[in-house]
């Protein structure tokens, strides 16, 4: 029953055929057998979710019709839960136990889904392969040699390896799209201010956007019900029509217009990832689609210009971590500054200390027009690309990364790790939706398409992921796991 | 560009963490590369380009300036490493 999806499963509790009681305990033994060995999840709630899973048989058995009822969830440690812990994946909250939850958690909290716990990440969502968490890297189910992605690498492998039905995540500059690909999973990265932030924990704000990571794109569309709306806690989520993101996954693709952008199947991508997109893209013609080539011409800066805004929003975010409110405090401290000094120091990892220290020299004085002016300038050239491009196709599609999961510990510096998220990066700064769906196989290591969208046209992706796997079956492969202690059915 | 030893100093101070001796080469570094990568920026010319902060390139929602939080001071003083009486302590700033 586990490696079923949410829509399978919501039709199994509502036909009496399991209950989220059983559910949950074979998702449990799941994790207990494979955790260790993963390393998806940095908490496990056992206890709260069979609490959890009984309410939702007992509120099933009193009527109740909530969309995910009784359904388990993991959510990304950046989500705040309310008596649970969440670190951001990082040392300097290592002890830090929410007072609420987030918007996100409550919503999904409300629609009846059982958390099991809290997953792995990069620390504070720096990193595009888990490695930079301090809890250890999570591992990809598929080769556990390899990274699964980051920076939700443990939703991602956590979904992929049956630990759990449905995962959170967020995306900065492709966070949920890459583990996605690399997990052979499907992940949504909605419009930015489409879905809630308050209660995540902030990277970069005018880029973060929090997202389902999922078996289908029918379940994305199921949880992207639940997740979105307005709301008053963050200024920044936007209020739009009440949409049923599950009516259109039927649609025809008849005359659907298809970009594939010249920019994003060039140089550094790997040629049996390219075959593998042109194939899955020839798929998608065979149901009455057209396809053109289009011109993103300031791709390339997308980067650049990430890595300027990215950290400078995210050394004015992580200022708050001060060791005078909440997380880490250095021992002893001489006076305030020492306090301040040594807490961030000590409690910071490398990359992340890295982040805040460009985002500090791109914003001190001097400096400001260079950098930040100049790369706000560049985001706009950049949002504009993709304006012009939506002129004349309707969906965008290329590769999601240009290479398979990479082994673990293998890229020498930062600068080599930013480039594998060429194709994510340019959708945050234009704030358009993204998905990656499973498109095939490379080294034996999953591979993702992702498609892009107009703003809040995530309706259109969602449609066409989903066609796109009526006619293949690249998302119901999965890894063959070697239990670490015992493997459980369900 | 690449960063001096005394640069590297400067920022890790505006950003109040402590870089040691032997970290400042490796941080000046790393800061370095990366900032090579940022440079590929200034090839381009956006002297006519309006800068944008914000996909949506709006202005900041206002609400009603009325109270909407309960008070929770003493619960969220729980997590604070030291705190006393409704205060956050720390070290001695003024002698």
């Amino acid at each position: 029953m586990i490696e079923k999806t949410v829509a399978e499963l919501s039709a199994a509790l509502a036909a009496g055929e399991t209950t989220s009681v059983a559910l949950t305990q074979a998702y449990l033994e799941q994790i207990a057998a494979h955790n260790e060995a993963l390393n998806a999840f940095i908490t496990v709630c056992a206890d709260s979710a069979m609490a959890q899973a009984r309410a939702a048989d007992e509120a099933r058995a009193a009527g109740s019709t909530a969309p995910l009822l009784g359904i388990p969830i993991a959510h990304k440690d950046l989500f705040c839960t309310a008596g649970v812990k969440t670190t951001s994946g990082s040392k300097i909250l290592h002890n830090f136990i929410s007072p609420y939850d987030a918007t996100v958690v409550e919503r999904l909290q409300a629609a009846g889904a059982v958390m099991l716990g809290k997953t792995n990440m990069d620390e504070f969502a720096m990193g595009s392969s888990n490695e930079s968490s301090y809890y250890g890297v999570a591992r990809n189910p598929w080769s556990l040699d390899r990274v699964p992605g980051g920076s939700s690498g443990g939703s991602a492998a956590a979904v992929a390896a049956d630990l759990c039905a449905m995962a959170t995540g967020t995306d900065t500059g492709g966070s949920i799209r890459q583990p996605a690909a690399f997990c052979g999973i499907t992940g949504l990265k909605p419009s930015y201010g489409r879905v809630s932030r308050w209660g995540m924990i902030a990277y970069a704000s005018s880029l973060d956007q929090a997202g389902p990571l999922c078996k289908t794109a029918e379940d994305a569309a199921i949880l992207l019900n639940v997740m979105a709306g307005v709301d008053d806690k963050d200024s920044t989520s936007i209020s739009l029509p009440a949409e049923d993101f599950t009516a259109t996954l039927n649609d025809s693709l008849k005359g659907l217009r298809i970009g594939l952008p010249k920019q994003h199947f060039t140089r550094g991508l790997n040629p049996a990832i390219e075959s593998a997109v042109r194939l899955a893209v020839a798929e998608l013609e065979k149901l009455g689609a057209e396809v053109k080539e289009i011109d993103l011409p300031n791709s390339d800066l997308a980067i650049s210009a990430y890595y300027v805004i990215a950290p400078a929003e995210a050394s004015a975010n992580l200022s708050r971590f001060d060791g005078v409110r909440y997380g880490y405090r250095c021992e002893n401290p001489v006076d305030l500054e020492d306090m301040y000094k040594r807490s961030r120091s000590e409690g910071f990892g490398e990359e992340v200390k890295r982040r805040i220290m460009i985002g500090t020299y791109a914003l001190s004085a001097g400096f400001y027009d260079a950098y930040y002016r100049k790369a706000q300038k560049i985001r706009r050239l950049v949002k504009e690309d993709y304006a012009r491009a939506f002129e004349d196709v309707d969906v965008i599609i290329g590769p999601t990364t240009p290479s398979p999961a990479f082994a673990l510990n293998s890229m020498k510096d930062s600068v080599t790790m930013y480039l594998e998220d060429i194709y994510t990066i340019a959708l945050n700064l234009a704030g358009l939706p993204g998905m990656s769906v499973p498109a095939g196989f490379v080294e034996g290591l999953p591979i993702g398409m992702q498609l892009v969208a107009k703003d809040y046209a995530e309706a259109k992706l969602l449609n066409v992921a989903h066609q796109f796997q009526q006619v293949t079956d690249w998302h119901k492969q999965k890894p063959s796991l070697t239990a670490s202690a015992k493997t459980t059915e369900a | 560009m690449a960063l001096t030893k005394t640069e590297v100093e400067k920022i890790a101070h505006l950003a109040r963490l402590h870089v040691s001796d032997i970290e400042a080469e490796e941080v000046a570094r790393g800061v370095s590369d990366i900032l090579a990568l940022i440079d590929k920026m200034q090839s381009v010319d956006t002297d006519n380009v309006e800068p944008l902060a914000h996909p949506f390139d709006a202005a900041q929602k206002l609400r009603p300036d009325v109270v909407t939080e309960s008070d929770r001071r003493d619960e969220l003083q729980q997590l604070a490493p030291q705190s006393q009486d409704g205060l956050f302590l720390v070290p001695k700033v003024i002698e």
